[in-house]
C-alpha cells in the first residue's frame, strides 16, 4: 500500500518543484545545468538553489531523502535531522530514505566535492548543512503560507511545533498530514535566506544526546539490509577472481574442470579476472577454489612492485635533490631556513599498505535489461553517482539509465568509493542476461583491496640559536592516490595528490618557513582512499618528529604544541583539553604518555597515549587513550563520541597492527589470520571529549583516527628515550628501534 | 544432495543440500535470514554466528551434516520482538555503527549471559575475542553487555 505518493523531479528542471500528489506533499529542491553550476549553489543567500528532497504524508510521515551513504558514520540520522529541524517536524514521524545516484539533486556542494554525490572525507554534515535547513525552512514556509491562506489568517501569526501549524490566537492547530491534503503549490516559492533559520539556543533536534540514531535498531535485530543481503528473482551467483594487478590477462584457466563441479554453471575468463558462476553460493565458491590460473603481466604496471624491494627507490627519491617535487604547503623559504639555521634536524619515516577490511565482503546485485541498454544495482557504496557513470559507460547508454538502489554499507572506510563489484556484476550480467549476485570470498577481497598506499617521509627541521623552530621541510614520497582515484582532479591539479597529501601542511603551527611537498612513485598499484587519508601517515611522519624537535631542543612535547598554536584558539583549545584529561605533565611509573595534535577538513583534534612494553618481545600495550575533539556545531552529541571511540580504535589498530606486503604486485596476505585488526583484547580505555566550539559542523568520521600512531610512538620515547619511524609499531619494529 | 530436517528459531525446517554445505550460506541464501552475516568464511571473525542447541557456534565452520536434528538460533529468532536484554542494551548503549558484524556479536553475547549471569570485564572479553568489529565498537559492546547483565 501507498502510503503517498512521492514523484521525482526531473533532473534537468532548475526551478523548484513542488508537486502535489494524491496523499501527500513533495518538495523537490533541485539544481540545473552542469554540475559546475551546482557550486554555485553553496551560496546560502540563494535558496532556490538547493538539493532537498522532503515528502509528506497525510498519515503525517515525513519522508526526508538521505542523500549520503550510512556507512556507521551516522549520516541516515543527522542528515535528515538537520532538515526537520528547520521544517520542525515531529522526529518520530520522520522515516530517512537513501538518495538515488543523482548529482545534479542530491550532489554535495562542498568545496572538496563541488556537487559530486560522494559519501568521503567527513564532509557530509558540513557540506549538506545549509542546503539543508534551507529546505526545511522553505518546505515549513509552504506549509504556513498554506495554513494562512485556508484560515485566512496572518502567516505572522503562525508557528509550528512538532509537525503541526499553531495559530495561538484562535487556539487552533493543524497538523502537517492535514495541511498536505489542501496546500497548494505556489508557482512562486517563497524565498528562504540564513536570516530565516533558527538559531542555535532555538534547535530542538540538533545537539540532543537522547536522540539515537535511526539504523541502530535495525542493527540489533538482523533485519538491516545491505548489498550482501539483495535477492531478486532468477539471480544467479557469481564469485570472481580478480587479476591480481591491474592489466593482468588470463593465459591458461582449467575452466572445464571447474566447470564440473556440481552446481556451477559457467566459468568466465574475464577482462579484469574470472568469474565463476553457478545455482549457490557454496557452489560459486567451491569453483571459486578449484580455479587454476596463470595470468599473463606482461605490460601491467604493478607487475614489478614489491613493496620490500621499493624501499631502497623510495629512500633514493626522498634524498633527491633533483626529484620532481610538487609543493603542497608553502611559507616563508624553507631552504634558507635550514640553510641558516643553528642547528637542523633530519629524520626518515615509513608506513606500509594497509587494507580497509570491511567486515562485509565486496559485492553487488547488477540486472541487466535484455536489450543491454539499461540495468538495475543493487549495493551498498560510496560513489553510486561512479558506479552508474562508469556502467552506463559499458552498456553505452548514459547515467540516467542505470538505477543504483542504495544499501547500508557494510564498512566503508573508503574502500567501497571504487564500485569495481557493482561494474563487475554488469559486465557479467550483461554477457548473461541474467541478474548477478556477485560476493567475493574474503580471500579475493583482500586479493582485490584499494589499499592505503605505502609511503616514505623525510623531515628536516631548522633551530634558531635559541631553539626556536625557523624552518621544516617534509617530503613525502608515495604512489599517487589522485591519479588512481580521482584521475580528473589529478589533471586538474598538475599532478598534485589531495588524498594522499592530506595533512601534509602545517597551516595550525607557527612556523616562519615551511616546504611540504610530494614526490610520486609509479607502481601501478590501485592505491585509494582509507579511513583518514594522507592524514593517517602524514601526521604520523610530522607528530613525531616534532617531538624529535621538542626533544632536541629540551621542551616538552606539550608546550612546544601550544606554543605553536598560540594563535591558533582552536588547536590550542583541544591541545589543552587533552592534556587536562589525561593529566599529561605526571609522570607515569613505568608508563609512557605521548601527545599528538592534527586538524583535519575543519575539525582539531589532540589525543594522549599511555602505553606500556614488554621489551622481550617487543609488544606494546595501551593502556589509556585520550582524546578531545572540536567539531565545530554537534548534531548527535553521543554519535561524536561514537565516532571518536571508532576511529581510535581503527587508528590503534594501523598504529599496531596492519601491513599488507606485496610481491609482483599481488598482495600476499589472504584473510584475518595474516592480516589481524585490533580485537577486543587489545582495546585500551578510552576517554573522550567534545570541546564545544561556535562553528559550523565538521564531520567526524576521521579525524580522530589523525592522533593515534604519533601519541603511540611519542609515548615509546617518553617511556625508552627510543624513536620508533615505522608503521605499523609491530613488535619486530619495536625491538628493532629499541636495539 | 541429501534432505537435512532440523529446527531453525522454532520452526521446523526441511533442506536438500550437499552435507559440506556451511550452514551460514542455507540460513542466508536458502532460508533467507540475512541478518546473520557472512565475513571471513574461516571462523576468523564471528559475523556468522548462531546458536547450535544453545551454544555459539560459526555458522560458516558447520556443515549441514552437523545440523540434522538440531536446534538452530539466529539473530531473527534471539526474540520476536527485540526484547532480548542484550538487543535492548545495544540500541541504549547505541552499539552498532556499520552494524554488519553486531547481530554475530549479539548471539556471542547472548550465549555468555546464558551461562553467566554477572559476568566480569575480563569473562566479557576473553569470551567477545574471536568477533572482530571494523568500527571498533569495542568500548560500547562491553557497556552494552554490562548493562544486559544489570537489566536482565
Amino acid at each position: 500500500m501507498n502510503k503517498h505518493i512521492k514523484t521525482e523531479a526531473p533532473s534537468n528542471v532548475s526551478r523548484r518543484i513542488f508537486v502535489q500528489g494524491a496523499a501527500g506533499l513533495t518538495f523537490a529542491f533541485t539544481l540545473g545545468g552542469r554540475l559546475s553550476d551546482a557550486l554555485a549553489g553553496i551560496e546560502p543567500a540563494h535558496a532556490t538553489k538547493m538539493n532537498a528532497f522532503v515528502t509528506i504524508g497525510i498519515d503525517n510521515t515525513v519522508s526526508i531523502v538521505c542523500p549520503a551513504a550510512e556507512m556507521g558514520q551516522g549520516v541516515m540520522t543527522s542528515l535528515p535531522l538537520i532538515l526537520a529541524e528547520e521544517l520542525d517536524a515531529d522526529w518520530s514521524k520522520v522515516k530517512p530514505e537513501f538518495a538515488p545516484a543523482n548529482p545534479k539533486v542530491y550532489g554535495n556542494p562542498h568545496e572538496l566535492f563541488k556537487g559530486a554525490q560522494i559519501t568521503a572525507a567527513s564532509v557530509s554534515v558540513p557540506g549538506y548543512f545549509m542546503p539543508l535547513r534551507l529546505a526545511g525552512a522553505q518546505a515549513r514556509k509552504v506549509l504556513i503560507d498554506a495554513v494562512a491562506a485556508e484560515w485566512k489568517v496572518p502567516a505572522a501569526e503562525l508557528t509550528t511545533d512538532k509537525s503541526f501549524v499553531i495559530h495561538k490566537k484562535s487556539n487552533r492547530r493543524i497538523s502537517y498530514g492535514d495541511v498536505a491534503k489542501f496546500a497548494k503549490v505556489p508557482d512562486e516559492p517563497p524565498k528562504v535566506t540564513e536570516a530565516d533559520l533558527k538559531k542555535p539556543k532555538d534547535f530542538k533536534l540538533i545537539g540532543r544526546k537522547d536522540i539515537g540514531r535511526v539504523d541502530v535498531p535495525l542493527k540489533a535485530n538482523g533485519t538491516a539490509k545491505y548489498g550482501i543481503d539483495v535477492q531478486v528473482e532468477g539471480m544467479v551467483y557469481a564469485s570472481v577472481l580478480e587479476a591480481p594487478v591491474d592489466g593482468a590477462k588470463v593465459e591458461v584457466l582449467n575452466a572445464d574442470e571447474v566447470g564440473k563441479i556440481k552446481g556451477v554453471t559457467k566459468v568466465l575468463p574475464l577482462p579484469f579476472g574470472v568469474a565463476v558462476l553457478g545455482d549457490t553460493v557454496e557452489a560459486t565458491r567451491a569453483g571459486r577454489n578449484a580455479l587454476k590460473v596463470k595470468w599473463d603481466t606482461t605490460g601491467a604496471a604493478a607487475a614489478n612492485t614489491d613493496s620490500a624491494k621499493a624501499k631502497q627507490d623510495y629512500a633514493a627519491k626522498g634524498k633527491d635533490p633533483n626529484a620532481t617535487a610538487i609543493a603542497e604547503y608553502k611559507v616563508g623559504d624553507s631552504a634558507a631556513a635550514l640553510s641558516g639555521a643553528a642547528k637542523t634536524l633530519e629524520a626518515a619515516y615509513w608506513s606500509e599498505y594497509c587494507y580497509h577490511a570491511q567486515m562485509e565482503p565486496m559485492n553487488a546485485v547488477a540486472k541487466v535489461a535484455e536489450d543491454g541498454q539499461s540495468a538495475e544495482i543493487w549495493t551498498g557504496t560510496q560513489f553510486g553517482a561512479l558506479a552508474a557513470g562508469i556502467i552506463s559507460g559499458i552498456l553505452k547508454t548514459t547515467p540516467d539509465k542505470i538505477k543504483i538502489n542504495q544499501q547500508m554499507l557494510g564498512g566503508g572506510y573508503g574502500r567501497r568509493i571504487w564500485p569495481d563489484a557493482a561494474i563487475q556484476a554488469t559486465v557479467i550480467s550483461n554477457i548473461t542476461k541474467k541478474p548477478i549476485k556477485l560476493i567475493l570470498t574474503r580471500e579475493d577481497d583482500i586479493a582485490a583491496a584499494r589499499p592505503r598506499p605505502m609511503t616514505h617521509h623525510v623531515l628536516k627541521a631548522g633551530l634558531d640559536k635559541d631553539g626556536k623552530l625557523v624552518g621544516w621541510h617534509h617530503r613525502l614520497v608515495s604512489e599517487n592516490v589522485d591519479a588512481v582515484a580521482a584521475p580528473p582532479r589529478f589533471q586538474a591539479t598538475g599532478g598534485k595528490d589531495y588524498i594522499g597529501a592530506r595533512g601534509l601542511d602545517q597551516a595550525f603551527y607557527a612556523i616562519p618557513n615551511a616546504t611540504c611537498e610530494y614526490v610520486r612513485e609509479v607502481r601501478g598499484m590501485r592505491v585509494h582512499a582509507w579511513r583518514g587519508i594522507g592524514a593517517g601517515y602524514n601526521k604520523f611522519a610530522s607528530e613525531s618528529f616534532l617531538d624529535e624537535v621538542a626533544a632536541a631542543t629540551g621542551k616538552d612535547p606539550l608546550a612546544l604544541r601550544l606554543e605553536l598554536t598560540k594563535d591558533q584558539p582552536r588547536a590550542s583549545a583541544v591541545i589543552k583539553a587533552v592534556a587536562e584529561m589525561s593529566d599529561f605533565k605526571k609522570k607515569r611509573k613505568d608508563h609512557g604518555l605521548g601527545i599528538a595534535f592534527s586538524d583535519y577538513h575543519g575539525a582539531f583534534s589532540a589525543g594522549v597515549a599511555e602505553i606500556s612494553l614488554d621489551k622481550k618481545t617487543g609488544k606494546l600495550k595501551v593502556h589509556n587513550f585520550w582524546v578531545a575533539a572540536d567539531p565545530g556545531l554537534v548534531i548527535q552529541p553521543d554519535h561524536v563520541h561514537g565516532q571518536l571511540e571508532s576511529a581510535v580504535v581503527y587508528g590503534l589498530s594501523a598504529a599496531l597492527l596492519e601491513e599488507l606486503t606485496v610481491k609482483d604486485g599481488a598482495i600476499q596476505q589472504t584473510g584475518f589470520a595474516d592480516y589481524q585488526v585490533l580485537r577486543m583484547s587489545d582495546l585500551p580505555e578510552i576517554h573522550t571529549r567534545i570541546v564545544t566550539s561556535d562553528n559550523p559542523p565538521a564531520g567526524m568520521g576521521e579525524i580522530g583516527v589523525v592522533t593515534v600512531a604519533p601519541a603511540i610512538a611519542n609515548a615509546l620515547f617518553q617511556l625508552t628515550g627510543k624513536r620508533i619511524r615505522a608503521l605499523p609499531m609491530s613488535p619486530e619494529r619495536v625491538k628493532q628501534a629499541l636495539a | 544432495m541429501t534432505a537435512v530436517t532440523f529446527t531453525i528459531n522454532g520452526k521446523q525446517a526441511n533442506v536438500d543440500t550437499e552435507p559440506d554445505t556451511p550452514l551460514l550460506w542455507v540460513v542466508r541464501e536458502h532460508l533467507k535470514l540475512t541478518g546473520t552475516k557472512f565475513g571471513c568464511g574461516s571462523g576468523l571473525c564471528g559475523a556468522c554466528t548462531v546458536h547450535i542447541d544453545g551454544k555459539a557456534v560459526r555458522s560458516c565452520q558447520t556443515q549441514m551434516s552437523q545440523v540434522a536434528g538440531k536446534k538452530v538460533v539466529t539473530i531473527e529468532g534471539l526474540s520476536s520482538n527485540s526484547s532480548h536484554p542484550l538487543q535492548k542494551a545495544w540500541v541504549a548503549e547505541q552499539v552498532p555503527q556499520c552494524g554488519y558484524c553486531q547481530s554475530g556479536q549479539i548471539m556471542q553475547a547472548a550465549e555468555l549471559l546464558a551461562k553467566n549471569k554477572k559476568p566480569t570485564r575480563e569473562q566479557i572479553v576473553a569470551h567477545m575475542d574471536g568477533n572482530i568489529c571494523r568500527c571498533g565498537t569495542y568500548p560500547r559492546i562491553v557497556r552494552a553487555i554490562q548493562r544486559a547483565a544489570r537489566e536482565a
